[in-house]
């Protein structure tokens, strides 16, 4: 397995290859940040919930690195985190408050962890496998991303994808390359 | 190879598979009106236990019955054993969390492993079935518990009727006047080895194919030309005809775009003569545990045979196994 392209954010912090990426807002304002930089053209994501924007700018950053090619090529995405989509499903919850009962569905769709492998194949057209899972630790996600690369899966987007609370977020994520 | 050697199912229409393909098989269903269930929420047609269940202990009984199944096949209690990974399938587990129930169902049965929770929406019961064939083939674990469970809460109905995604009556998947899901709750366990069952009694089914596609269209509706699903049951096909295929479980949830997309799929793969099962009806949407619940019927009708599981979920995933026994 060979990483292409790695990708670190933290709600103070990107780290692209390596290298820091100067970055003037923190925590979900840097999300916005960095949409706005490197990709706006993509008004849905001001729908997003925080998890799929995290996972949305990490894929974005890690294929504007890669030659068209290489995107062509992505056909398997593979995330995973701890806590799900709990932030989301808090925000939904507000929703439905005894006697403030107004259940959103604009809310609703993002309470599920996979929706953020969703939004990344829709906007990279990528029709191969998406693959959500909640592990205990990073480490977990590598031998299941081993035995889901074969030979027909060559090159995938994986990697952690966390937002537990609001302002709080992690991501650690790689364009790999099976060969 | 990957065998199945144990499975369980406890549903509103019953506690074991056999007492659930009995229930199938006499036509009752276990979707019922409830209206006072969940507060706030209008009335809605669902499979619910008369007693609420709690997550755990749901969970732990289904292995348990499962192990026992097992346990006629292999010559080891294989729950505590280090070459057994516990594979959990779940959309909001025990009310929102996912991985504390998981460890809790692994340390119950004494297991060293972290379990890994599988949550790819409605289609997260089928993609549990290949992770565990993907990690025993690699020869990682020998062994895989596979448990699919969801329990219906005020949070996952009010979401449901947000969408207006849920049908007043018991859902009629196919039919030109059908108007929506209803949703279910259960537990199943399925046990899967790369150990060849001593087997005397009858033969195993075998996991031999299995596949997941995105549609890469739509979070919350399927593609006009069911292209994750049609690539998903191509992946699984690779290797026999639709001659071969004797029952296709397809996902049948009685949603408009749902069931035409399925047909769509179905008939691009050239599947279209297959004949069909559809167990909504019978079971609701039990989401996690639909998969599992959907597969082990499957397998128990068909006796055996090739049979294939679909299903489709939000975030436009798709996916498909294929199980034979000859």
């Amino acid at each position: 397995m060979q990483v292409i392209h790695d990708i670190e954010i933290t709600t103070t912090s990107v780290l692209l290859d390596g290298k820091t990426i100067a970055v003037e807002q923190t925590g979900d304002k840097l999300l916005v940040e960095l949409y706005r930089r490197y990709a706006g053209d993509y008004p849905k994501f001001f729908k997003m919930d925080t998890l799929s924007r995290l996972g949305f700018i990490a894929a974005e950053l890690l294929l504007k690195q890669s030659a068209i090619s290489d995107q062509q090529l992505v056909d398997a995405v593979i995330l995973a985190n701890r806590s799900a989509s709990i932030k989301n499903d808090t925000d939904y919850l507000a929703t439905i408050t005894e006697g403030n009962y107004y259940p959103s569905p604009a809310l609703f769709v993002y309470t599920l962890p996979n929706i953020v492998t969703g939004e990344i194949a829709i906007r990279h057209h990528i029709q191969g496998e998406t693959s959500f899972y909640i592990l205990n630790s990073p480490e977990q996600l590598k031998p299941i991303v081993a035995s889901t690369l074969t030979a027909k899966h060559s090159t995938a987007l994986v990697g952690w994808c966390e937002c537990s609370k609001q302002d709080n977020f992690y991501a650690k994520m790689q364009l790999i390359w099976r060969n | 190879m990957v065998y199945c050697i144990g499975h369980n199912i406890i549903s509103p229409l019953g506690e074991g598979s056999q007492a659930n393909v009995q229930a199938v098989r006499a036509g009752r269903s276990g979707l019922k009106l409830h209206a006072d269930r969940f507060a706030d929420v209008e009335p809605f047609c669902a499979s619910l236990f008369d007693t609420p269940q709690e997550f755990v202990p749901l969970c732990v009984r289904s292995v348990e019955d499962a192990l026992e199944m097992a346990i006629g096949r292999l010559p080891l209690a294989i729950g505590s054993l280090p070459e057994t990974i516990f594979i959990l399938s779940t959309t909001k587990g025990d009310n929102l969390d996912l991985l504390t129930p998981a460890q809790t169902i692994a340390q119950h049965f004494g297991n060293p492993n972290p379990p890994i929770v599988v949550s790819n929406a409605c289609t997260s019961g089928v993609c549990a079935q290949i992770t565990a064939k993907r990690l025993l083939d690699a020869g990682m674990y020998r062994h895989a518990i596979v448990i699919g469970c969801d329990l219906q809460t005020r949070f996952i109905v009010s979401g449901f009727q947000s969408f207006k995604a849920l049908s007043p009556e018991p859902c009629r998947p196919f039919s030109p006047d059908r108007q929506g899901l209803n949703l279910g709750e259960a537990a199943a366990a399925i046990i899967y080895s790369s150990q060849k069952p001593e087997v005397r009694d009858q033969p195993s089914w075998i996991l031999e194919a299995g596949s997941i596609h995105n549609d890469a269209n739509h979070l919350s509706a399927p593609s006009r030309t069911g292209e994750g699903a049609y690539r998903c049951l191509t992946d699984v096909m690779a290797g026999v005809t639709p001659a071969d295929i004797d029952l296709i479980g397809v996902h049948g949830t009685g949603t408009l775009y749902n069931d035409d997309m399925e047909t769509i799929a179905i008939e691009r793969a050239g599947l279209q003569d297959v004949k069909k099962s559809i167990l909504k009806p019978f079971f609701g949407h039990t989401m996690g545990a639909a998969g599992i619940v959907e597969t082990i019927i499957g397998l128990e009708m068909l006796g055996k045979g090739s049979f294939i599981k679909m299903l489709s979920g939000f975030g436009g995933v798709n996916a498909a196994i294929r199980l034979t026994c000859k």
